[in-house]
C-alpha cells in the first residue's frame, strides 16, 4: 500500500497509541515516543515496522505516540492509519490476509 | 492466535457486559471480571468517525486475547447504517462466538444478517453455522414481532430488550416498579420461551442506585429471564447472587430428580416428595436448577 495522504488513528489514552502516517521520500521514517520506552521501545519499533511490511508500505513518515499499548493495539492503530491514508478503511478489509 | 472452541448455543448467560470495542484499555482484560459473556460494542459506544478503527481493534483483540470461558459477543451496527456488513465480516473473520443484531424488527432482519454471516463464514473458511446470533428488540414493532424474530434461525440463542430506545418510542421513562416495560418484557419472554431460546433484560444505567438495581434484578429473576445486560463490572456479582438457586431449592431439586429416576424405573408416573405431588412436568425445572447450581459452584452431585 502507498501512503497517499496524512492520516491518524488511535488516542492518547492509557493502553492506547496514536499513530500518524504521512507521505514521505525514501524508506520509512519512524519517530517513536513511548511512556515505556526504556523497557519496550525496541519491541514497539519492531511491531510497527513488521506491520508496515505486511501492508507492503515502502515509504512514508510514521509517528507513534505510545501510551503503553499492547502489540495487538499497536498493530490495529498502524493498520487503520494506513488504510485511512488510502481512503480504504471502511470496507473490504483483508481480515486474516494482510491484517493478521 | 487464540483458537476459540465452537460456541455453545445454550449455555449459562446470567451476565452480559457491554464494552466499547474501540477502547483498548477496556477490552484487553475484560475476561477477568467473571461475567458469563462480554459484549464488544461496535454500535452506540463507538463514534461515527471511529467505526473503522474499532474494527481493526476488535479483530486483533479477538485473535490475540485469551478470553477463556467468557463468551465473546459483538454488537454490530444497525441494518439502516453503512457499517453492518463490514462489522459482520470482521466478527466472523476474528472468530467471535456470536453477533447481536441491533434494532431488530422482523424475521427478515435476522435472515439478512444470517445471509451475510454465512457468506463471511465461506469467505474466511469458518465452519458454516458456527457464528451464533441474538437479537435486540428496541422498538414496539420489534416487541410485536418477537416470536417470528426468536424463531427465525437455528443460530438464534436469545433475545434482549433495549430499554433506552424502547422507552423513548413508548413515550415513557424508567419507573422503579418496572411498569414502563412490564408488557414488553412479558411479551418478549413468552416469545422466547415459545421459540425455545434465551431471554435477557436491559441494562440498569444508574450506577449509584444499588437498591433500584437489586429490585430490578429480583424482578428479572421472578419473571423468568435468563440474565441481564450490564454496563459495569461492579454489577456482575449481585446478578450472579440473585440468579443462583437457594440451598433449599437445590436440595429439593435433587430429591425430585432422584425420586423421578427411581419411580419411573419402577413404572410410577406420579408420586410425592416431602408431601408435594410430583410428575414429569417438574423435571425440566429441577434439572435446570441443578445445572445452574453446578455452574454457581453449589452442586457437585450426579444429576447435573
Amino acid at each position: 500500500m502507498e501512503i497517499k495522504k496524512a492520516a491518524m488513528a488511535g488516542t492518547l489514552e492509557s493502553s492506547d497509541a496514536q499513530v500518524t502516517v504521512e507521505p514521505g521520500g525514501e524508506g520509512i521514517e519512524l519517530s517513536l515516543q513511548s511512556s515505556v520506552m526504556n523497557q519496550y521501545g525496541r519491541q514497539i519499533k519492531e511491531t510497527v515496522l513488521e506491520t508496515l511490511e505486511r501492508l507492503d508500505v515502502k515509504s512514508g513518515r510514521v509517528t507513534v505516540v505510545d501510551k503503553g499499548a499492547l502489540d495487538c493495539t499497536l498493530k490495529a492503530r498502524v493498520e487503520c492509519a494506513v488504510f485511512r491514508s488510502c481512503d480504504e478503511s471502511q470496507a473490504n478489509i483483508p481480515w486474516g490476509g494482510a491484517i493478521r | 492466535m487464540i483458537p476459540r472452541p465452537r460456541p455453545e448455543r445454550f449455555r449459562l448467560r446470567r451476565t452480559m457486559m457491554f464494552m466499547n470495542a474501540q477502547k483498548p484499555g477496556l477490552i484487553k482484560d475484560a475476561y477477568i471480571y467473571g461475567c458469563d459473556s462480554i459484549m464488544l460494542d461496535l454500535e452506540d459506544a463507538v463514534a461515527e468517525n471511529q467505526k473503522d478503527a474499532a474494527r481493526f481493534s476488535l479483530y486483533h483483540a479477538l485473535k490475540t486475547i485469551d478470553y477463556g470461558d467468557t463468551e465473546v459477543i459483538v454488537r454490530i451496527n444497525g441494518l439502516d447504517t453503512p457499517h453492518w456488513q463490514e462489522d459482520i465480516r470482521v466478527c466472523v473473520a476474528g472468530g467471535a462466538d456470536g453477533i447481536r443484531i441491533a434494532k431488530c424488527e422482523s424475521a427478515n432482519d435476522v435472515h439478512t444478517v444470517e445471509k451475510a454471516v454465512e457468506e463471511a463464514e465461506k469467505e474466511f473458511g469458518v465452519e458454516v453455522g458456527r457464528t451464533l446470533l441474538m437479537a435486540a428488540l428496541e422498538s414496539p414493532k420489534g416487541i410485536l414481532n418477537a416470536y417470528e424474530i426468536c424463531s427465525a434461525s437455528e443460530r438464534m440463542f436469545g433475545v434482549a430488550i433495549s430499554g433506552g430506545d424502547f422507552r423513548k418510542c413508548m413515550q415513557t421513562s424508567f419507573q422503579r416498579d418496572g411498569v414502563d416495560m412490564m408488557v414488553a418484557r412479558g411479551q418478549m419472554l413468552i416469545a422466547a420461551r415459545a421459540a425455545g431460546i434465551q431471554c435477557f433484560d436491559t441494562v440498569f444505567t444508574n450506577l449509584d442506585d444499588n437498591e433500584g438495581f437489586e429490585a430490578e434484578v429480583r424482578q428479572n429473576k421472578a419473571m423468568g429471564f435468563d440474565g441481564k445486560s450490564l454496563i459495569n463490572p461492579k454489577q456482575i456479582r449481585l446478578v450472579h447472587e440473585i440468579f443462583a438457586p437457594t440451598e433449599k431449592e437445590v436440595i429439593q431439586a435433587e430429591k425430585i430428580v432422584r425420586a423421578y429416576r427411581e419411580q419411573s424405573a419402577a413404572g410410577v408416573g406420579v408420586f410425592t416428595v416431602d408431601g408435594k405431588m410430583i410428575d414429569i412436568a417438574f423435571i425440566p425445572g429441577a434439572e435446570r436448577t441443578l445445572k445452574l447450581a453446578k455452574a454457581c459452584g453449589m452442586y457437585e452431585g450426579e444429576f447435573a
